[in-house]
């Protein structure tokens, strides 16, 4: 599948936007989605799978996926790993946070159209591909058979949970969601996110996949699928690299000669497979 | 009424695997069914026998002193339930209980073993199938060992 790329960025892609935080959600304990609000202009309308650049002022920026739009409303999900992504979770309502972007490549679904369709997230994996999946929902007729197959640590870890059991308990799309480990009182599978895919004995070789999560999740979920019968072509999958300029400048997320922040971070999996193959020293 | 060589044949382990073959491993089997909440195997224990499960699922169990009983995997229609009749010294290393109302065939292991003695053809498909079933599994337990979605694993 060859990726789409959104909108074009901002005529001046280095000056971030002014926003305000009028929503905060404390997702996890150290994941938080944050609800952005332009104060005087916008920013672009971003595909589902592309990403922007949020600024804590005085610490730093870092590349974030969109989780989606919400009447007008940017919605980002941060998980706090450094002094940035720390900076941005711990922001109350009404603090102003400076937003570039939209950057990079999104998900492409519309050549997905007329076919069944599998979206593969694991962890924090499930942000960017919400767009995606609330896009499918919302022009349910043109997608075929379509499952959201969801995996994490633990039950006390997963994103969304409140939203994937109304989205199960909906039935527009199947949603199977497993665990690392869980006690006995967790109702669901426990099991690594694989095996819903090696579960799903009746998985259309024709489908689109979109992979999303830790790397090396998404290499052995492409080969999970790509054993059922799907085309490496037919799978997407979105790299998480260390973009500082987002267009493509820098060379900090590059990859070969992929800039991941320009080329990606949606990518097919044929051209992302030799690049990861590559150890990292 | 389905057979049990029918039954079996439904099991995604088992698809290709002759009807002569089938017929054979039926001659071991039998069906059981369990409730919810039902103890399947239990750890230490002698493993006289393994289970394709038909209906339900079943959760694989390890307990922790510290942390109680702990969910390593759920098995679902069409999964195996117990390897370790396979080779000595023939006991369960992990507890299983149902999480639902569960039919299964239940296969014996001393019939079955006797008759891969005894046939070797037999008994050499079965162990290539375990062998794949054994290798996923340790596979799947890698990857739940490096912690894949730990903040910052990525």
């Amino acid at each position: 599948m060859s990726q789409v790329t959104g909108p074009p960025a901002s005529p001046a892609p280095m000056r971030p936007v002014m926003h305000r935080v009028v929503r905060r959600r404390q997702d996890l304990d150290d994941t938080v989605t944050l609800w952005l609000e332009p104060i005087a202009e916008a920013v672009g309308l971003a595909a589902a799978g592309q990403f922007n650049m949020l600024w804590a002022f005085g610490i730093g920026e870092a590349p974030i996926s969109l989780a989606g739009s919400d009447d007008g409303l940017l919605v980002h999900t941060v998980r706090a790993v450094g002094a940035v992504t720390i900076a941005l979770c711990s922001a109350s309502e009404g603090t102003e946070i400076g937003v570039r972007g939209p950057f990079g490549t999104g998900w492409g679904q519309a050549e997905a159209e007329g076919r069944d369709v599998v979206v593969v997230a694991g962890g924090l994996g499930l942000a960017p591909v919400r767009p995606l999946v609330m896009d499918i929902l919302s022009r349910r007729d043109r997608f075929g058979r379509t499952s959201l197959l969801v995996g994490a640590r633990s039950p006390d870890t997963l994103l969304y949970h409140d939203e994937l059991t109304r989205l199960a308990a909906d039935g527009s799309i199947e949603v199977d969601i497993t665990v690392d480990t869980a006690p006995p009182s967790w109702p669901g599978h426990v099991g690594v996110v694989t095996n819903l895919i090696n579960g799903a004995a009746d998985l259309s070789p024709e489908a689109a996949a979109f992979v999303c999560g830790p790397e090396v999740m998404m290499r052995f979920t492409a080969r999970a699928l790509i054993d059922q019968g799907l085309a490496p072509e037919a799978i997407a999958v979105s790299l998480e690299r260390n973009m500082h300029c987002a267009i493509g400048h820098c060379g900090h997320c590059q990859l070969g000669s992929t800039f991941i922040c320009k080329h990606g971070p949606v990518l097919p999996w044929p051209r992302v497979e030799p690049l990861i193959a590559v150890r990292e020293r | 009424m389905m057979s049990i060589a029918d039954l079996l044949a439904e099991s995604p382990f088992f698809v290709g695997l002759p009807s002569v073959s089938l017929d054979l491993l039926a001659g071991c089997g039998r069906n059981v069914h369990f409730s919810a909440g039902d103890r399947i195997l239990s750890e230490g224990e002698s493993a006289d026998e393994f289970f394709v499960l038909r209906h339900g699922r079943v959760a694989l169990e390890i307990d922790s002193p510290r942390q109680g009983p702990l969910v390593i995997e759920t098995l679902r229609p069409g999964e195996i339930v117990g390897v370790s009749w396979l080779l000595p010294p023939y006991r369960w290393t992990l507890d299983a209980r149902a999480l639902d109302d569960c039919r299964a065939i239940s296969l014996d292991a001393r019939c079955l073993r006797a008759k891969c003695d005894d046939d070797h053809d037999l008994g050499y498909e079965l162990f290539k199938r375990f062998a794949g079933l054994i290798r996923s599994r340790l596979q799947a337990t890698r990857l739940q060992l490096i912690d894949l979605y730990r903040a910052g694993a990525s």
